[in-house]
C-alpha cells in the first residue's frame, strides 16, 4: 500500500505513528484512497486549538500497514465544519455526531444529525469539550428529544428496553422493531453513562491522569492504562524497562484470560446451561484471588504507570501464576468438551448473531468479534512491539461470525493467553520495574495504541504547559462494535438478543466517557 | 451428560461462610422494624441500578453471584424490575444522564425499601466527582441506608453491605 501524498512526521512511542496535517479539500481524498487500501478507521474526534490562537480541529487516526496515521484537520473558530466521512468509513456517524456535542464541530452532507452524547445534562448549542466550558457548569434540566427510526408494517411493533436493563448490566437504551418475535430493527441509543472523562483530562497533570485512564472501562483497565502509559511514555520519551514491559503483557493477558473466562460462563448461562456460568466463574474467582495476592488488585487497577509498573514479581510468584494457569486451562479444556457435545447449547450457539466477513469489513468490526468473522487484525501481530514480537503471538480467527464462532474464538485466544502469560513469567527480563517520566514540552504528542481483550483501545494525548493535558482522545473498541451488533441481530428472535449481545460484550462506559 | 455430571461432582461444593453486618458502613439510622427485617432477611429481592459507573463494581456484584460468595442461598436474589425489589444496589457516580432513571427506579420500588451505594464512586462521586455530566454519590440523587466503599469493593464487601442493610440498628451495636 502507497500511502497518500502527505507530508507526515512520526509520532514518537512504542507504536509506529505518523501525523499529517490535512485541508478540508484533501480530507475525503485520502479517507477514500486509505478505504480502497483497506484501511480501517480507529477513531475520529475533535479539539479546541482557540488557547493556542487557532480555532477547532478535527482528528482522525487511521489503521495502515505502516502503523496509525493521525490526520487533523484545522477549522475555523467561526462555524467550524468539515466534510464528513461517514459515507466512507461507516463507523464515523457516531463518532462525528459525539464530535458535535462535546465541540459544536459539524460534519457536512451527513444525513444523520441527531445528537449522540448530549441528553439533558446541558442545552444544545453549548459544547462540553470547548474550552470556556467550565467543567463545573450545571444546567437545569433540558428537554431531550431522539427520534429512533420508526418501521411501519402490519403486526409491527416496538419494545424499548433500557437504560435500566433487567440484569446487572450496564445502562443504554435499545429500541427493538419485531413482529411476532422476530426483530426487523435494533437501534441503540448509549452516552446514558457520560461522565465527562475527556473533560476531566483537561484538569489533570499526565501523572494523575493515569488514575483516570484506568477507570475508563473497568473491564478493560489494564488495556487503557497500558495505552496512556504509552502515548505518556511517547511524549516524554521516556523509554519504559524492559521487565516492565514483560510483567505490562502479563497482566493483558490475564485481563483477556479473565474477562473471557467471565463471559463463556454467561453465554452458557443465557442458553439454560447454568453449570457454565457457576463452573466459569469459579475459575474466574480461582484467578482474580491470585491476581489480588500477587498484584495487590483483583483487576490490575492502576499496575500499569507511566514509567512502568507498580510492582514486581518474584520467581515464587511467577511460579504460582504457571501453576495457577495451568490448573485453569486444563478445567476449561474439560468444560470446553462439554460444551461442544451440548446439543442444547450448540443448537443456540450456532448460526445466531451472525455478521458475515463482509458486513464486518464495511463496518469496520474490530477485536475478537471481528477475527471471528474473518477480520485479520490483531495489534499484537500486525505491529510487533516488545515484548510481542519475541512472542510469535498466534492469530485466532474463524469464518462463520456466529456465536459459536465468538465462543470458538474466546476459547482459543484465551488458550494462546495462557502459553504467553506462562512464556512471559518464566523468561521476565532482570532489571528495574519502573522509571522516572521526564518532563514533557508543551505540543508534544502520543500515541497509546493497544490490543485489549475486547479490541484495540486507543489513547491521543496532546500535552499542554507544566505536564498537564491539553486534550486526551480516549477510544474504545466499543465504537465500532455497537453499530454492528444493530446488524448482528435482525432476523432473530428477541429472546436470542441477551445471548448474542453477551457474545460481543460491548462496553457502554468506554463509549459514553 | 456423563462429564457435566462427573465436572460437577469433581467441583462439589465451593461456596464459603458470608460476612458478618458491619454497622460502621450504615449512613442512617436502621428505619425498619424487626418484624419486617425478619422477612427481608429471608427473602430479599434486589434491583441493580447502575448509575454510572466504570463497570468494575458490577463486575464484583457478578463475582458476588459465583458459586465461591453464592448469595442466592442465603435468599437473596436479583430481580429484573424495581417493582419486584426490596433493595436497590447502585453502582457508579451517578452520571447526568442517568439522574431521571435512578430516580424513576427508585420510585418504582415499592416500600419499604432499602438503598446500598457501592464503591467509592457511589459513596463520594471517587474520581468523576461532581462536574457538569456527573452529579457524584448516590445520596445526591436517592435517599442511601449503607455505603460500601472500594474501588471496586470486594465481593465479600458487597455482601457485608447488603447484609447490613437487613440487619436491625440494634443487633449491628450489639
Amino acid at each position: 500500500m502507497t500511502e497518500p501524498a502527505l507530508s507526515t512526521q512520526p509520532v514518537a512511542g512504542a507504536m509506529p505513528a505518523f501525523r499529517a496535517s490535512v485541508s478540508a479539500a484533501q480530507l475525503r481524498d485520502v479517507c477514500e484512497k486509505t478505504r480502497a487500501q483497506g484501511a480501517r478507521l480507529v477513531a475520529l474526534w475533535g479539539s479546541d486549538e482557540t488557547t493556542r490562537g487557532a480555532g477547532y480541529a478535527l482528528q482522525l487516526a487511521l489503521a495502515l500497514p505502516s502503523g496509525l496515521l493521525w490526520l487533523t484537520l484545522p477549522l475555523a473558530r467561526e462555524h467550524p465544519r468539515y466534510p464528513g466521512v461517514a459515507d466512507i468509513y461507516p463507523c464515523a456517524n457516531r463518532m462525528q455526531r459525539a464530535a458535535y456535542d462535546m465541540f459544536g464541530i459539524h460534519a457536512q452532507d451527513s444525513s444523520d444529525r441527531r445528537k449522540w452524547v448530549r441528553h439533558r445534562a446541558w442545552p444544545g448549542g453549548v459544547f462540553p469539550l470547548r474550552k470556556d466550558f467550565a467543567i463545573g457548569a450545571s444546567f437545569p434540566p433540558s428537554e431531550d428529544r431522539y427520534t429512533f427510526v420508526k418501521v411501519e408494517g402490519e403486526g409491527v411493533h416496538e419494545i424499548p428496553v433500557g437504560p435500566v436493563h433487567a440484569g446487572t448490566i450496564e445502562p443504554g437504551h435499545f429500541r427493538f422493531s419485531i413482529v411476532g418475535e422476530k426483530i426487523l430493527r435494533l437501534e441503540q441509543r448509549l452516552c446514558y453513562k457520560h461522565k465527562g472523562i475527556e473533560k476531566l483530562f483537561e484538569t489533570m497533570t499526565l501523572a494523575d491522569g493515569a488514575r483516570l485512564a484506568a477507570r475508563v472501562s473497568g473491564d478493560s483497565t489494564v488495556a487503557y492504562s497500558w495505552a496512556y502509559a504509552m502515548a505518556v511514555e511517547g511524549a516524554s520519551a521516556t523509554e519504559p524497562p524492559v521487565r516492565a514491559l514483560g510483567l505490562r503483557a502479563i497482566m493483558l493477558e490475564l485481563e483477556r484470560i479473565a474477562n473471557h473466562l467471565g463471559d463463556l460462563g454467561y453465554l452458557g448461562n443465557d442458553v439454560a446451561l447454568a453449570f457454565g456460568f457457576f463452573q466459569f466463574w469459579r475459575l474466574k474467582e480461582d484467578l482474580l484471588r491470585l491476581q489480588g495476592e500477587l498484584f495487590g488488585h483483583r483487576y490490575l487497577m492502576d499496575q500499569v504507570v507511566p514509567g512502568g509498573v507498580a510492582r514486581d514479581l518474584t520467581r515464587e510468584q511467577a511460579g504460582r501464576l504457571i501453576a495457577r494457569l495451568e490448573q485453569i486451562r486444563a478445567e476449561v479444556m474439560e468444560l470446553r468438551a462439554i460444551y461442544d457435545d451440548h446439543a442444547g447449547a450448540q443448537d443456540r450457539f450456532i448460526l445466531t448473531g451472525q455478521v458475515l466477513p463482509e458486513l464486518a469489513e464495511k463496518m469496520g468490526l474490530v477485536g475478537f468479534a471481528g477475527r471471528a468473522s474473518g477480520i485479520k487484525h490483531d495489534l499484537r501481530l500486525d505491529y510487533p512491539m516488545a515484548p510481542y514480537q519475541q512472542l510469535g503471538v498466534r492469530m485466532v480467527t474463524h469464518t462463520r461470525g456466529d456465536v459459536a464462532a465468538r465462543v470458538s474464538v474466546r476459547f482459543d485466544e484465551m488458550f494462546e493467553s495462557m502459553r504467553l502469560v506462562q512464556a512471559l513469567a518464566e523468561q521476565l527480563a532482570p532489571g528495574p520495574i519502573r522509571v522516572p517520566v521526564a518532563p514533557c514540552a508543551p505540543g508534544k504528542c502520543g500515541v497509546g495504541w493497544v490490543e485489549g481483550w475486547r479490541g484495540e483501545v486507543l489513547i491521543a494525548l496532546d500535552v499542554a504547559d507544566g505536564d498537564r493535558i491539553h486534550r486526551a482522545h480516549a477510544h474504545d473498541p466499543s465504537w465500532q462494535n455497537w453499530p454492528v451488533l444493530e446488524r448482528a441481530v435482525l432476523g432473530n428472535i428477541v429472546p436470542d438478543f441477551p445471548l448474542i449481545n453477551k457474545s460481543f460484550n460491548l462496553s457502554y462506559s468506554g463509549q459514553d466517557l | 451428560m456423563y462429564r457435566l455430571l462427573r465436572q460437577i461432582a469433581k467441583t462439589g461444593i465451593v461456596s464459603e461462610a458470608p460476612p458478618t453486618p458491619d454497622a460502621a458502613l450504615r449512613l442512617i439510622d436502621q428505619q425498619l422494624g424487626e418484624v419486617i427485617l425478619r422477612h427481608f432477611g429471608r427473602a430479599l429481592a434486589i434491583r441493580h441500578v447502575d448509575a454510572g459507573s466504570c463497570n468494575g463494581c458490577d463486575l464484583e456484584i457478578h463475582s458476588m453471584n459465583g458459586p465461591y460468595y453464592n448469595l442466592e442461598r442465603l435468599g437473596i436474589k436479583f430481580v429484573a424490575s424495581p417493582r419486584h425489589a426490596d433493595m436497590l444496589l447502585v453502582t457508579g457516580p451517578v452520571a447526568r444522564n442517568m439522574e431521571l432513571a435512578l430516580k424513576r427506579t427508585y420510585d418504582a420500588t415499592p416500600d419499604p425499601k432499602l438503598v446500598v451505594a457501592i464503591g467509592d464512586c457511589g459513596c463520594t462521586g471517587g474520581i468523576f466527582g461532581e462536574s457538569y455530566a456527573s452529579c457524584g454519590r448516590v445520596s445526591n440523587v436517592i435517599p442511601v441506608d449503607v455505603a460500601v466503599p472500594g474501588c471496586p469493593p470486594t465481593p465479600s464487601a458487597l455482601m457485608q453491605g447488603i447484609l447490613t442493610a437487613i440487619s436491625s440498628s440494634e443487633r449491628n451495636r450489639g
